[in-house]
């Protein structure tokens, strides 16, 4: 298809550009945009008449209305995809940034993938064992899945995606292929250095490929990014066999420039100024977790975002929770008393965990033991409130076990070191030891049977 | 006929304005650019039309041709369609994957039902008969639970000539002619219906029976009635989808119509790999045989969500008028009213509460009208749509306007509590802020079908968890100690009712479905305990004897260790309860007079 080429645009507005007296362009077409020499990208938003609104990646900023020029390049925004870019580094819309060359073999793949028909999806079973107690045995991870990490600014998110990348690994089965895609967006330049050089000293990093846009690089760029890098995943996963794990960071970065983006195309906001269409926005990019009946591959998805002023009910994180199957909330208050990983266990969740724990799986108890630690937990928060009103000395007797209780539960079994990996077993015998602090007719959610076979009241 | 075609004139995501349209009709289905997206119209001005289109318009170019197919956005019914999985607008989902492998492709055009599968086909008309209109005049064993009944179309009737005689036939076999004095109709065995026109019936009817769930919080403290409406809202995580799952795998209906709208593909799948290994509790069939799903998951386009719930409803009540109890899930109409909203954006249109349309209250109001219980047309059977719609607030915020609207076209609300939720007391269901205004209804056929005493046990236990609420709140102030003894009693007994009623673990094969049978002797044996309790606690019995027999925890395991087919086990459990009673009673009476 011939190139069409224009000069002179009739409007700059923001992130956007206006050009008209156009023929023939298609919906979400790339353009190149050449301004005395040097060029940038952008993608068709809207058509209307003879009009084009095109959204400008890198930024409007120094463009002039008569001597832009314009090529529509007739596809929309693709990647060139081949096994080469397993340890490369591109930029936020798929260009290598790193000293190697162009991808030269490989196919080009639209970045906004297709949907996967959900006939075609093979529910998740396959747990991922983390070394982390906190999450292996309350909000088990599985192949497949989305989980995000709610965190807060100055929390150690980044330090516990890196434990998980380090550590995962699944039961029986060699770590093989197994590859990593890194998507950055906003985030600064020591935190990203941090997470590669982690990779590179877990010896990782060829099996890892990187997007980067950082705190310094153009905001609507970002749009793209972690498309482009759930592309690279679905090609690893579905097209080459490989199991992928997504780390997406900072997901609050890519909604603020879709925020900005909406404001400037005149669209009606909802919440917080938010376009009404987050929603579909964020499960477009999501939904790409997943397996597939008969592909071998899987990707697995751990997006991080900061929680604005640690609000879990802003909508960034509420519309992630409804669309991802289950959070991992980073909690303040717990990090500050030192607990590291600062996980607050009553608010996170795996709603996939059900089917990939217990007999077969893991250990017959995991699930009753799981089910008992959360409502003790969460006794233990009521029994701290009362506490702190009355004074621990009044507390009555069964209170001041789930007192003792709770302390062991936070020091003993969610407090881990960074570099330690707890095996299932070792983990679940942990928390045996920690309900060994509660009598036996507390466990009302454990079998007789478990009771019988692993509880050992504790008189410390 | 001469096929009318527009030119697109403006693209904007998933609305596309076209002209030179004035012959178009409103809701008609369109056929969009080269590539021949579906489309539906959505409004009309002089010569020019709105369209929202059900897939990606990546690609699409000014200028491109908009076709008209005469029809409005419509389902295809007839049988074949049980166990299929459908995308928003009745695409086999299974047949979109033969056809265009693991990713949805667009364009692709496949019928609902399969033309070519032969059923055994039982006719029940002969030559000169009149028919009117939902008259059944065949049947077809379409599983082997379920019996699909042809039935005559609305607005259809006459003399019927050439019937064919009981046999193999494909769906689109004529099996009669229609003469009504003027016209021919060729009657086959399927029926195309408008998806935003209700079906009609002859007559809507009382809705007096409830549709039974197997759930302890719904069936006994907050019933829903066959043909009634229910909302369930809770923020993420509270387990909206998972007591959905729960309806739909034991409610007491004939056919279950799961809509998956806008959530997420992960669900769907556990659906359709659970559902054909679980039995139906009734007559032991596969649970498929009884369903069928929609799914247009949140990453599927936005306009095929918003119409996947009317999708689903048509369906449900072409099942209604051959006589037989619908059940509609819905999760999540929040989803459904974000769709709305987005595409009123684009529309740019006034805004009202939330950037929501200010339509988003009839719309709704229109959606939840259509469950109801009726004397079907033409066949007078009774038949119900009931639909359960789950609402996803944004924060959990139970004042959002989906969330206020919903409540007020629904007579059962079952809130769902973050709190309950963390602490994994599942359901979740806020037994203080949840009502019902079915009871009034059902209370007759309760007492009928189960016990005399049933709503009074109903209403002691609620009244109960009401003073333990209030008790709580001293508790929060200065701890369980300081209360008297029968307080304490009334807060062991309502945690009691809590754990070992209200709780229900829907992953243990137990506890997963409970009997009314079971339900009521559960609730009783916890009352009578509560009752004695009192008595011997008024005889100056220390709370902590009580507690310490291994009764109550007998009681709080009721749930899980008696079977529904092995209830006569709680009766041994009150011979155990009322000897325990006795022991203490003769201990303490004994006491004074000797002293």
């Amino acid at each position: 298809m011939p190139v069409k080429e224009y000069i002179g645009l009739s409007k700059i507005d923001g992130p956007l550009i206006f050009i008209k007296k156009v023929k023939n362009i298609s919906y979400n077409e790339v353009v190149e945009i050449t301004y005395k020499g040097s060029s940038r990208f952008g993608q068709v938003v809207m058509l209307s008449n003879d009009t084009a609104v095109i959204q400008v990646f890198q930024g409007t900023e120094g463009l002039s209305i008569d001597k832009t020029s314009i090529r529509f390049l007739g596809r929309p925004l693709e990647i060139k995809l081949s096994e080469d870019i397993l340890g490369r580094t591109f930029n936020g819309i798929g260009m290598p940034i790193d000293e190697g060359s162009r991808i030269i073999r490989g196919e080009y793949r639209d970045i906004n993938g297709e949907p996967i028909n959900p006939a075609s999806r093979m529910y998740p079973r396959n747990y991922i064992e983390t070394g982390v107690s906190a999450i292996d045995l309350l909000m088990t991870v599985v192949r497949g899945q989305k989980l995000p990490i709610f965190s807060g600014n100055g929390l150690p998110h980044n330090r516990l995606a890196v434990q998980i990348t380090r550590q995962a690994r699944i039961k029986g089965e060699e770590r093989g292929r197994f590859a990593i895609v890194f998507a950055a967006m906003g985030i600064k330049h020591d935190s990203a250095r941090y997470i590669l050089s982690s990779f590179e000293e877990s010896g990782a990093l060829k099996n890892v490929v990187t997007f980067l846009n950082l705190a310094d690089d153009p905001t609507i760029e970002r749009i793209a990014t972690p498309r482009v890098a759930l592309t690279a995943a679905e090609y690893l996963a579905f097209e080459k066999g490989m199991h992928v794990l997504v780390i997406m960071t900072d997901m609050t970065n890519y909604c603020e420039a879709l925020r900005e983006l909406s404001t400037a195309r005149g669209e009606v906001p909802s919440r917080k100024g938010y376009p009404g269409y987050l929603y579909s926005d964020l499960a477009s990019m999501y939904e790409r977790a997943g397996m597939i009946k008969g592909k071998k591959g899987s990707i697995t998805q751990l997006p991080i975002l900061s929680m604005p002023n640690d609000d879990i009910t802003h909508p960034i994180p509420d519309l992630t929770g409804y669309i991802t199957e289950g959070q991992i909330v980073l909690d303040r208050d717990l990090y500050r008393k030192g607990v590291y990983p600062p996980i607050n266990i009553l608010l996170s969740l795996s709603r996939l965990m059900k089917d990939s724990i217990g007999e077969g799986y893991t250990r017959l108890d995991h699930p009753h033991v799981y089910s008992q630690l959360f409502a003790a937990y969460s006794r233990v928060h009521e029994v701290r409130a009362l506490a702190s009103i009355i004074g621990e000395e009044e507390l009555i007797d069964l209170d001041k076990m789930y007192m003792k209780f709770g302390k062991a539960f936070e020091e003993e079994f969610i407090t881990q070191g960074e570099d330690e990996n707890r095996a299932m077993e070792e983990t679940l015998d942990i928390a045996w030891k920690v309900l060994g602090y509660l009598p036996k007719e507390e466990l009302t959610r454990i079998s007789r049977d478990e009771i019988e076979r692993f509880y050992n009241k504790r008189e410390d | 006929m001469e096929q009318k075609t527009g030119k697109l004139y403006m693209i904007n995501g998933p609305v596309v304005k076209a002209d030179n349209t004035s012959s178009f009709m409103m809701h008609e289905v369109v056929r969009v650019g080269k590539i021949g997206l579906i489309g539906e119209i959505i409004s009309l001005e002089d010569d020019r039309a709105t369209i929202q289109i059900y897939e990606e318009t990546t690609g699409l170019k000014i200028g491109e041709p908009v076709r008209s197919s005469g029809k409005l956005l419509s389902v295809m019914l007839g049988p074949g369609m049980i166990g299929n999985v459908y995308d928003g607008i009745q695409r086999p989902l299974e047949v979109l994957r033969n056809r265009s492998g693991d990713f949805l492709k667009r364009g692709v055009e496949v019928l609902p039902i399969d033309f070519k599968h032969e059923w055994d086909t039982e006719i029940l008309i002969k030559d000169g008969d009149t028919v009117k209109p939902g008259q059944i005049i065949a049947t077809v064993d379409e599983t082997s639970s379920f019996t699909h009944r042809i039935m005559i179309p609305p607005g259809v009737s006459g003399t019927v000539n050439n019937v064919r005689t009981s046999g193999r036939y494909t769906v689109d076999t004529v099996i009669a002619e229609i003469d009504d004095g003027g016209d021919k109709y060729n009657l086959t065995m399927f029926q195309n219906w408008p998806v935003r026109t209700p079906r009609p019936y002859k007559k809507r009817l009382a809705v007096d029976e409830p549709l039974i769930t197997g759930q302890r919080v719904i069936d006994t403290f907050f019933p829903l009635n066959k043909g009634g409406a229910a909302c369930i809202p809770g923020g993420f995580g509270t387990g909206k989808t998972i007591l959905q799952h729960q309806f739909a795998k034991w409610s007491d209906a004939d056919v279950i119509v799961y809509i998956g709208c806008g959530e997420r593909g992960n669900e769907m799948t556990e659906v359709l790999e659970e559902f054909p290994e679980l039995k139906d509790p009734r007559n032991g069939k596969p649970l498929m045989e009884r369903t069928i799903l929609i799914a247009n998951t949140s990453n599927m386009p936005v306009s095929a969500r918003e119409a996947s719930i009317y999708t689903g409803v048509t369906i449900a009540e072409y099942f209604r008028d051959m006589g037989y109890h619908v059940a509609v899930m819905a999760d999540s109409t929040s989803r459904w009213a974000e769709a709305l909203r987005e595409i009123s954006g684009r529309l740019e249109e006034m805004p009202a509460e939330e950037g929501f349309p200010p339509y988003l209250s009839s719309r709704l109001a229109d959606f939840y009208e259509r469950a109801g219980k009726v004397s079907a047309l033409g066949n007078e059977s009774l038949g119900s749509v009931s639909i359960i719609g789950a609402v996803s607030p944004p924060g959990g915020d139970f004042s959002e306007p989906v969330t206020t609207h919903t409540k007020r076209f629904t007579r059962c609300f079952w809130a769902l509590d973050k709190s309950l939720a963390n602490a994994r007391h599942y359901p979740a269901i806020n037994w203080l802020t949840s009502y019902s205004e079915n009871i009034g209804d059902v209370k007759e056929w309760y007492s009928k079908t189960v016990s005399r005493d049933f709503f009074k046990l109903r209403n002691e236990a609620l009244a109960l968890l009401n003073e333990d609420d209030r008790l709580q709140q001293i508790i929060k102030l200065v701890g369980e100690d300081v209360l008297p003894d029968d307080q304490k009693l009334t807060v062991r007994a309502a945690s009691l009712i809590k754990i070992g009623f209200l709780q229900q673990n829907s992953y243990s094969k137990v506890d997963c479905f409970a009997s009314l049978n079971k339900q009521y002797k559960m609730l009783k044996i916890m009352l009578v305990f509560y009752e004695k309790a009192r008595e011997l606690i008024s005889l100056g019995v220390a709370i902590s004897e009580i507690l310490k027999g291994s009764i109550l925890n007998t009681l709080m395991r009721m749930k899980e260790e008696v079977s529904n087919d092995n209830v006569e086990k709680i009766t041994a459990i009150g011979k155990e309860l009322e000897s325990f009673c006795m022991a203490l009673k003769k201990k303490y009476s004994g006491k004074p007079d000797n002293m």
